[in-house]
């Protein structure tokens, strides 16, 4: 080997002595974590700030202008319907988060559920086993979406645009133009109609709290055991008592009597822990696993990410197979909620869906997002149909509204792109 | 001379009708600097993406350690231990410096991620580059000056324990200091035995660095000199073409 020489000074070459240490953000007390987080709110990483601001100012707004909106009955009414939407809203967070678009989520959540609701009325068959082929229709519809964008390379917005138009023939063809059918398999109306008693609903509140606790724990311990810095506990038992405290109100609330007549009506509505449910366990993929990672990545830097090895492909096609079997969940949240199936079931679902997730946070241009985000914004879209409803405005003002409101969440979002990243993560 | 860890021979590549290798061989030796010069647009990061798997060559052979390799795709590198650092970095912004450099290759431990580990290990490879501006691994790229990106790509090539080492303009953006700790860290991974490829445009970092120094000319390999043996003008002259062998197309 040759002589070297470094330039420009005389430093031995050979392993460098550590000089100093590089912070890992989880240094200081509750008040130092505080400053961070709040520099990067303002470096533009709201997340779903503005959501929750705009669901207070909403809330406040409506239960001024209607005496109904704060009712225990109205509450539950609005948990239910905002299921829905909450569920469409997480499924598209899937693709959203890839910077990809699935406009057909809503149809497919109606087709599915047609084929459901013929396959049981009029073919008589078993509802678990058509529930099964329904969501091998939304399977089946996820995979045909993924192969045209992922592999052949087109446009998400031109393939589900597509689809949106074709499987709404499809639904004719199903159901037939006027056709409508009922639901009247108990266990899917109870989804949406029956609730747990009271102690089921303490009892889950228990189980998340369990659930979390266990989760902060376990990762504190694990860095522990890599000799890494833990952020200080403080801030554990501040999260675990903010899920108290909300909880526990929402769960209290939900569990007094809203019935009108003789019979109480009252716990936390079945549909309730079935979302928290999947929001867990898709939360759970996305930050804890390198399918999640993956989908994080190529949404941020398709290339840096097929240069590290990543198939960009299989990710890709798969999240839309995500998106359309989780959409058809919301469909059956849907149909149990209505009760009933016709032609255009789901047809005016999927713009409230991306509303739902833009509204809460998730970035249209990929990489960024959270499915909890999407889950607020979609209480923000179903408060103002909630409210607007209850101010027996037409329907007309409705749909002008959660439009404004999904270009002005579009607006916050393209703005605080512009401005950057912030400085520390979580 | 033994065997090199990389040879290349006869690799042709062309963008649709722009041809940008013509036959170009090159030889890399495990425990020895090769540095790659050459004019802007002469194929030397075409050359080396090849080499990545990331745009394979349309003809030509590579062999690794003696034998014929296929680098289809990036991942027929990595499991050679080949790593890269392009010249356009290839980072995503909306990951940390952490998730960034254990990007396709995270610790896991029962399925999920083992953060602890990888925050830990992505913090030693920092500092033994002795990066002192860095506030935070768990910073977003995206937050980060260029020369701070510059040097998470580079942590990112030297984290895991690689035979190849491959820097596209790795101090391009960066100031005295950090140029010089990257030319610590080409020196210090040769003498690991790590065969070290570099472009650079900067000759006498190179001359300091390098043992043989490899001279593209609008896509055709003109020079393979032994840095003992030659002068920068000399490399010059062939860079420019003034020095140009007979049989060069331009
Ligand atoms: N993807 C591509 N499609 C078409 N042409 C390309 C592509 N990539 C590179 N080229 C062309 O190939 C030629 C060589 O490019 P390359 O990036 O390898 O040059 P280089 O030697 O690395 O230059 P520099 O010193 O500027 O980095 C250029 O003329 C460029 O325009
Ligand atoms: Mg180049």
């Amino acid at each position: 080997m040759s002589a070297r020489t470094i330039p420009t000074s005389e430093a031995a070459p050979g392993p460098v002595i550590p000089t100093e240490n590089i912070g890992s953000g989880q240094e200081g007390g509750v008040r130092d974590q505080v400053r961070a987080w709040l520099q990067r709110v303002r470096g533009g990483e709201m997340g779903a700030l503005p959501a929750i601001g705009g669901f207070i100012v909403l809330s406040i707004l409506f239960s001024i202008l209607s005496p109904v909106f704060l009712t225990e009955r109205n509450f539950a009414n609005l948990m239910t319907q905002a299921a829905t939407l909450v569920m469409l809203g997480m499924a598209l967070v899937f693709v959203i988060l890839l910077g990809e678009i699935d406009l057909s989520a809503g149809v497919t959540a109606g087709v599915s559920m047609c084929i459901f609701i013929v396959l049981v009325n009029v073919q008589g068959l078993n509802w678990i086993l058509a529930l099964a082929i329904a969501f091998g229709a939304g399977v089946l519809i996820g995979t045909f979406i993924g192969f045209f964008v992922a592999r052949v390379g087109i446009p998400s917005f031109v393939v589900t645009l597509g689809l949106f138009l074709g499987l709404q023939g499809v639904e004719l063809m199903i159901i037939g133009a006027g056709g409508l059918y009922r639901v009247q398999i108990p266990e899917i109306l109870a989804i949406q109609n029956r609730n747990m008693p009271p102690w089921a609903g303490w009892t889950m509140l228990v189980v998340i709290l369990a659930v979390s606790a266990a989760t902060s724990f376990w990762d504190r311990a694990r860095r522990s055991r890599a000799g890494v810095m833990n952020r200080t506990i403080a801030l554990v038992w501040i999260k675990l008592g903010f899920i108290a405290v909300l909880g526990g109100a929402v769960v209290y609330i939900l569990n007094q009597d809203r019935g009108q007549s003789i019979r109480a009506v009252q716990g936390v509505p079945i549909v309730v822990p079935i979302v928290l449910a999947i929001l867990w366990a898709g939360t759970f993929v996305l930050d804890r696993t390198k399918y999640g990672r993956n989908i994080y990545a190529i949404g941020g830097n398709a290339e840096a990410a097929r240069r590290a090895g990543i198939k960009v492909v299989m990710v890709r096609w798969t999240a839309f197979i995500v998106c359309s079997t989780l959409s058809v969940v919301a469909g059956l949240f849907s149909i149990s909620k209505v009760g009933s199936v016709d032609a255009a079931a789901g047809r005016d679902l999927v713009l409230s869906g991306v509303a739902a997730a833009v509204v809460g946070g998730v970035s249209l241009f990929g990489g960024r997002g959270r499915l909890l985000h999407a889950a607020v914004g979609a209480l923000v879209i179903a408060v103002i149909t909630n409210g607007l409803g209850l101010l027996n405005l037409p329907a007309g003002v409705n749909f002008a509204v959660t439009g404004g409101v999904l270009i002005l969440a579009a607006t916050v979002d393209a703005v605080s792109r512009k401005r950057g990243g912030a400085v520390v993560r979580t | 001379m033994d065997v090199p860890l990389i040879e290349l021979s006869g690799v042709v590549k062309s963008f649709g009708p722009v041809s940008v290798l013509k036959g170009v061989g090159m030889k890399a030796y495990a425990g020895q600097v090769t540095a790659l010069v050459g004019d802007n647009g002469a194929g030397k990061s075409t050359l080396i993406k090849g080499l990545a798997g990331v745009q394979p060559y349309d003809e030509g052979t590579v062999r690794f350690d003696g034998d014929d390799v296929t680098l289809h795709a990036p991942r027929d590198a990595a499991r050679l231990g080949i790593e890269v650092v392009y010249q356009d970095l290839a980072l995503c912004d909306n990951l940390d410096i952490v998730q960034n450099m254990f990007l396709g290759r995270e610790e896991t431990r029962f399925g999920t991620f083992d953060e602890g580990r990888m925050e830990r290990d992505a913090s030693d490879t920092l500092r033994s580059l002795s990066v002192r501006t860095v506030k935070s691994v768990r910073q977003k790229v995206s937050s980060l000056s260029g020369g701070q990106r510059q040097t998470v790509a580079i942590a990112r090539a030297v984290l895991k324990k690689a035979r190849v080492v491959i820097l596209d303009e790795p101090t391009a953006a960066l100031g005295v200091a950090q140029t010089e700790q990257v030319l610590n860290l080409v020196t210090r991974l040769a003498e690991q035995g790590v065969a070290v490829i570099i472009i650079s445009h900067n000759l006498v970092d190179l001359f300091a660095v390098a043992d043989h120094i490899n001279v593209l000319y609008l896509g055709q390999m003109v020079a393979s000199l032994d840095t003992r043996e030659t002068t920068s003008d000399d490399v010059v002259g062939y860079i420019t073409g003034t020095k140009t062998p007979a049989g060069v197309t331009p």
